[in-house]
C-alpha cells in the first residue's frame, strides 16, 4: 500500500519503522527537516519537508495515488484538517490523531462528517487499557479479542503457587482443556511452550481464556489473594488520569488524583465531582504516606516523566507490595532495563497508538480473503497476538490441524464459532465465517493461510 | 564497522563484473578474435564463482551506516577496477598492468582519458570492454546492485549516497529498489534510442553500440584515431543531443515520466544547464567567426565540443586545442563546471556553482544590509544548511585535491597548461585536457607516478572525494 504519514514524532517514526518492515510505500512529511533525517537516513522511505495541512505539501508527497493517510503531527487541527484535504484529492482513507478532550467529544461527527475512517486518541486508549488492568487484577497485562469474548492475559507465577513446577499438559487436564498457554516466558526467553513445557516459579505466561473463566481461573491457580480493586490512587493529574478516572468512577471504584498544579485540580475536581482530587507532589512521601499508600488496591503513576513514575512505583512497591502497581513509560528503550524492576504493568501511550494504527493497517492491507480483526504485540514486540476473520474458503479450512503444516512457533489459541468459543485440540479446524486466535513469533502475518509453514513443500 | 556486509557487496560486485565481461565476450566470438574471446569469457567465470563465495559469508548483522556506504562504495570501485584492467593485460593489448588499471579507470569513472597512442589497433572485444565501462560507470554499479537485489532495509540509501554525484540525493519514489530501477530503466531507454539513431545514420552496429556507451555514460573513449571526426555530420549531431541530454539531472525525465511537465522545466539546475550550453556556444562561436570560420559550420563544431566538455563526456571532432585562446579559456572553466547532479556527467556540477554563487550574492547582500536576513533558495525550496555546509567542504577538498595532484605531477617536466588540464580533465572525469594531453593527443607519455595521482583523482572526482578520503582515513578503520 502506499501509505503517507504526517508528523514524524516518535509515533510518526515507530509506525514508519513498522510499516516499512511490512513493505510498504511510504511518504513521511514534517516540518522540520531535522525530525526526518533520522528517518530518511534509517528507513527506505520518501521524506516530504513542509506542512501537512497545505494542499501543495500533500501533492508534493503524492497523495493522489495514496491509499492511506495517517496524521499524527502534535496538532489536532493539522491532523484533522490534513486529513480532510487528503479525502477531498484522492480515495485514500484516513487517521487521525486527536487529543483534545473536546474535539475526541466529537469523535463520531468527525468520523461522519469528514469521513475520517479512524480516530485515535493515544491518552484515551492507554486510559481503556489501564481501565482492565484494574478490573481484571493479577494481570500483568491483559488483551480482549472478540469483542471482550476472549481475553489474553499475561501472569507470573509465584513461589506458592500450584502452578509451580507443573508441566503444560498437566495445565491443561486441570482446566478441562479451557484454558490454553499461549506464551512462556522463561529466563527472558520468549517461547511458545508445548506439552512438555515446565512451568517454574518467576515465569511469566500468556493464556488465552474466555472471560467468564478468570474467576475460576484465580480460584484454581490460587495465583494470589484475589482481592477485588476498590480505590485507586493516582500519580499525575493529565489527560489519562482524567479520562482514567471517569472509567474507574463509573464502575463504582474510588479514585485519588496527586496533582502538583492547583489550576489542573481546579478543572479535575470541576470535571471528577466523584473523584478526590489532592493538590500536592507526588514525590513526597510524606504525603503519599499520609493520603494511605500502604492501604491503597492499586497504584498508578502518570506524571509526564518516565523516571518519576518508575520511582514512584518503586516506592510504592516498598510501601504496600500487595497493591496492584501500573507505571507509564513512553520512552521504549527503557523498557530492557525496568523489566526486572517491580514496577508492575507498563504502559505507553504512543506504543498502544502504533498498535491501534497498525491493527488498522493490517486489516486494510488484504481486502479479500481473511482478515486481521485486531493485532496485538506482547513481550517487546517479540511475539504477536493476531485475530482473523475467515472470509471464505482457503488452503486451511476443513482441515483437521494435525494433518496442517503449521510455521514453528505458532499457536492457534481459540476458534470462535458463532459465539461459541472452542479451545482447538488436533481434530478441529477452521470453517469459513470462523475467528481463529493465533499466536506467534513471525511477523506480519497478513492471511490467516500465512499459518502453513511454506518453507518445506 | 560491519565488515561482513562489505564483503557482500564486494562480492556482489565482482559477480557483476564476471557478467559484464560476458558481452565482450560474445564480441570476441562474434569478430573471431577468439583468443581474446576466451580471455574474457574465462575470467567472466572465474568472477561469477569468486565472487560467488566471498558473497556466501554469513552476516553477522544488516544494518550499516553512511560509514560502511562510504568504505563499501569506494573499495568496489577499486576491485571492480582491478578486475577490470585484467583482460587487457592477458590479451596483450596493453601489457603494462597500472596501464591498463589506468585505461579501465578512465572507463569506469567515465573520464575517457586514455594511455594508447593507436586505439584502433585493440581488438573489437576490448572496444567494447572499454566502451561498456562507460556505461557500467555512468550510472553505477552499485546503483545497478540496488535495482536488481532485493536488499532491504533503509540503510542501502547509503550506497545510493555515496556512489550518486549531487549535493543531495533524493530518491524518486519511496523505496530505494524502485528508484535505482527507475534511473537504470530512464538511462536504458535512452541509450537505446540513441543507438538507433546512430544506426538510422549509416553507423554499423559495433560503432554505435561503442559511441551510444560512451555518450550515454558521458565517458568518452572512441574507436576512432581521431574520435569521432570521421564521421557524417548527421551522426555527429546525434551525438552532440545525445551527450547534452544525459547532462540532465534524471529527476527530469522523471518528472516529464510521470507528466510533471511544469515541475520538469521548473528545474532551476537544468535551466542554467541549459543557459550556460547555450553561452559557451555562442562566445566561442563568435570567436572563431572573428578568426575567419563560417558560421553554420562553427556552430556545428562548437556546439558538438561544449557538449562533449561540459558533460564532461570528452568526444572530440576537432581539435579545439587549436582554436583561439579565448574558446579555450572558456573550455578550461566548462570542465570546471560540469553537468547537472544526478545525471551521468561529472565535473563540480551546475547545482553546486549554483550554490557558490548564491552565497556569494547573500554575502554580499550581508556587508550591504547587515542586519538583513536571506535563506539561499533552489528550486523554490530552502535550502538546508547541511547541503551548503557539504557543498562547500567538497569544494575545499577539491582544491586541495587539484593542488596536490598538480605539484606530483609538474615533476613530469610539461608545461603548465598541460599539468593544469590533465589534472582538471581527470578529476573532473572530461577525458582531453590542452597540449600534450588535448583531444589528439593522450596520457601515455607520463610517469608512472603521475599515472597514479591520475587514477586517484579519476575515482575521486567519479565518487566526489569524500567515499576515496573515508577510505583512507585511519580513523575509519579504528575500532
Amino acid at each position: 500500500m502506499k501509505i503517507i504519514i504526517a508528523g514524524c514524532g516518535r509515533v510518526g517514526y515507530a509506525l514508519a519503522q513498522q510499516l516499512n518492515d511490512e513493505g510498504h510505500d511510504l511518504t513521511l512529511i514534517d516540518n522540520s527537516a531535522e525530525r526526518l533525517q533520522p528517518a530518511l537516513s534509517n528507513l527506505d522511505l520518501q521524506g516530504v519537508v513542509g506542512n501537512a495541512s497545505s494542499v501543495l505539501t500533500l501533492q508534493e508527497a503524492g497523495i493522489e495515488h495514496a491509499d492511506l493517510f495517517i496524521a499524527v503531527t502534535n496538532q489536532d487541527e493539522i491532523n484533522l484538517i490534513s486529513c480532510l484535504l487528503a479525502k477531498k484529492s484522492s480515495h485514500c482513507r484516513t487517521i487521525a490523531r486527536v487529543r483534545n478532550p473536546e474535539y475526541f467529544k466529537e469523535v463520531n461527527y468527525f468520523k461522519d462528517c469528514m469521513d475520517i475512517s479512524m480516530i485515535i486518541n493515544p491518552e484515551f486508549a492507554a486510559a481503556t487499557e489501564i481501565a482492565q488492568l484494574i478490573q481484571i487484577p493479577d494481570a500483568m497485562d491483559i488483551d480482549s479479542f472478540a469483542k471482550g469474548k476472549v481475553d489474553l492475559m499475561q501472569v507470573v507465577i509465584t513461589e506458592n503457587s500450584p502452578l509451580h513446577n507443573m508441566k503444560v499438559q498437566e495445565f491443561s487436564r486441570k482446566f478441562n482443556h479451557e484454558i490454553l498457554i499461549c506464551i512462556l516466558v522463561h529466563d527472558h526467553q520468549v517461547c511458545i511452550p508445548n506439552g512438555n513445557s515446565v512451568l517454574m516459579a518467576g515465569d511469566t505466561i500468556s493464556i488465552i481464556l474466555p472471560r467468564k473463566k478468570i474467576n475460576s481461573f484465580y480460584r484454581m491457580s490460587n495465583l494470589a489473594t484475589i482481592r477485588e480493586i476498590k480505590d485507586v490512587m493516582i500519580a499525575g493529574g493529565g489527560m489519562i488520569p482524567y479520562y482514567l478516572a471517569q472509567m474507574l468512577l463509573r464502575s463504582g471504584i474510588e479514585v485519588k488524583i496527586i496533582e502538583r498544579n492547583r489550576e489542573r485540580c481546579d478543572f479535575l475536581s470541576d470535571a471528577l465531582p466523584k473523584a478526590t482530587i489532592i493538590h500536592s507532589d507526588a514525590t513526597d512521601h510524606d504525603l503519599l504516606l499520609e493520603e494511605g499508600i500502604e492501604k491503597t488496591d492499586a497504584f498508578v503513576s502518570l506524571t509526564a516523566v518516565d523516571e518519576e513514575n518508575i520511582f514512584l512505583s518503586l516506592y510504592a512497591n516498598k510501601s504496600n507490595s500487595t497493591c496492584k502497581k501500573i507505571t507509564k513509560v513512553n520512552r521504549l528503550a527503557l523498557n530492557e532495563i525496568i523489566n526486572d524492576l517491580p514496577i508492575g504493568s507498563t504502559i505507553s501511550p504512543k506504543d498502544i497508538t502504533t498498535e491501534y494504527i497498525l491493527q488498522y493497517v493490517r486489516s486494510q492491507n488484504n481486502s479479500y480473503g481473511s482478515n486481521v480483526e485486531a493485532l496485538y504485540r506482547l513481550m517487546d514486540n517479540q511475539v504477536e497476538a493476531l485475530e482473523f476473520l475467515v472470509k471464505e474458503e482457503c488452503a486451511v479450512t476443513d482441515i483437521p490441524f494435525i494433518d496442517l503444516n503449521l510455521k514453528k512457533n505458532l499457536l492457534i489459541c481459540c476458534i470462535i464459532r458463532n459465539g461459541r468459543i472452542i479451545t482447538p485440540s488436533g481434530r478441529d479446524f477452521i470453517q469459513k465465517g470462523d475467528k481463529v486466535i493465533v499466536v506467534t513469533t513471525h511477523k506480519g502475518l497478513q492471511d490467516i493461510s500465512d499459518i502453513l509453514d511454506d518453507s518445506v513443500k | 564497522m560491519n565488515y561482513s556486509i562489505i564483503f557482500k557487496i564486494i562480492g556482489w560486485v565482482i559477480q557483476l563484473e564476471g557478467i559484464f565481461f560476458l558481452p565482450p565476450a560474445l564480441t570476441g566470438f562474434i569478430y573471431k578474435e577468439y583468443n581474446d574471446a576466451l580471455i574474457y569469457l574465462l575470467l567472466g567465470i572465474l568472477c561469477i564463482i569468486s565472487g560467488g563465495l566471498i558473497r556466501r559469508q554469513k552476516l553477522n548483522k544488516t544494518a550499516f551506516y553512511a560509514k560502511e556506504g562510504f568504505v563499501a562504495v569506494a573499495l568496489s570501485w577499486i576491485v571492480m577496477s582491478a578486475i577490470g584492467a585484467l583482460p587487457f593485460v592477458l590479451t596483450k593489448d596493453i601489457p603494462y598492468y597500472p596501464d591498463a588499471l589506468f585505461e579501465i579507470i578512465s572507463g569506469f569513472t567515465t573520464t575517457g582519458s586514455s594511455i594508447l597512442t593507436d586505439v584502433e589497433a585493440l581488438s573489437h572485444a576490448n572496444l567494447l570492454w572499454r566502451s561498456f565501462s562507460h556505461w557500467i560507470g555512468g550510472m553505477g554499479v552499485l546503483v545497478f546492485i540496488l535495482a536488481i537485489l532485493p536488499m532491504t532495509g533503509g540503510s542501502t540509501t547509503n550506497l545510493m549516497k555515496a556512489e550518486s554525484p549531487g549535493p543531495s540525493v533524493g530518491k524518486l519514489v519511496p523505496k530505494m529498489q524502485r528508484t535505482a530501477f527507475l534511473l537504470y530503466a530512464i538511462y536504458l531507454v535512452m541509450t537505446i534510442i540513441t543507438v538507433i539513431f546512430l544506426l538510422f545514420g549509416g553507423m554499423p552496429l559495433f560503432d554505435s553500440l561503442c559511441h551510444a556507451f560512451g555518450a550515454a555514460g558521458t565517458g568518452g573513449f572512441g574507436i576512432k584515431n581521431d574520435s569521432l571526426a570521421g564521421y557524417s555530420t548527421y551522426l555527429q549531431n546525434v551525438i552532440t543531443i545525445s551527450m547534452f541530454l544525459f547532462g540532465v539531472n534524471f529527476t527530469f525525465y522523471y518528472y516529464i515520466l510521470i507528466r510533471k511537465v511544469k515541475d520538469a522545466f521548473r528545474m532551476e539546475e537544468v535551466r542554467w544547464y541549459f543557459i550556460i550550453f547555450l553561452g559557451a556556444v555562442a562566445l566561442i562561436t563568435v570567436s572563431l567567426v572573428a578568426e575567419g570560420g563560417g558560421i553554420g559550420e562553427s556552430i556545428q563544431t562548437v556546439a558538438f565540443q561544449v557538449a562533449s566538455v561540459m558533460t564532461t563526456t570528452g568526444y572530440a571532432t576537432t581539435d579545439f586545442n587549436l582554436w583561439p585562446e579565448f574558446g579555450r579559456a572558456i573550455m578550461v572553466c566548462l570542465m570546471f563546471i560540469g553537468a547537472c547532479a544526478g545525471s551521468t556527467g561529472g565535473g563540480i556540477k551546475v547545482s553546486r556553482i549554483m550554490i557558490y554563487l548564491k552565497q556569494v550574492r547573500k554575502e554580499l547582500m550581508q556587508q550591504i544590509h547587515p542586519k538583513r536576513i536571506r535563506v539561499l533558495k533552489m528550486d523554490g525550496k530552502a535550502l538546508e544548511h547541511s547541503v551548503v555546509h557539504s557543498c562547500n567542504t567538497l569544494l575545499m577538498a577539491y582544491i586541495v585535491i587539484f593542488i596536490v595532484s598538480l605539484l606530483l605531477i609538474c615533476l613530469d617536466g610539461f608545461d603548465m597548461t598541460t599539468n593544469f588540464t590533465s589534472v582538471a580533465a581527470t578529476l573532473n572525469n572530461i577525458g582531453p585536457g590542452l597540449n600534450v594531453v588535448g583531444p589528439t593527443g593522450n596520457f601515455s607519455e607520463f610517469s608512472t607516478l603521475s599515472k597514479f595521482v591520475f587514477m586517484f583523482d579519476m575515482l575521486a572526482g567519479r565518487l566526489e572525494i569524500i567515499p576515496m578520503m573515508v577510505l583512507f582515513h585511519p580513523s575509519t578503520w579504528k575500532k
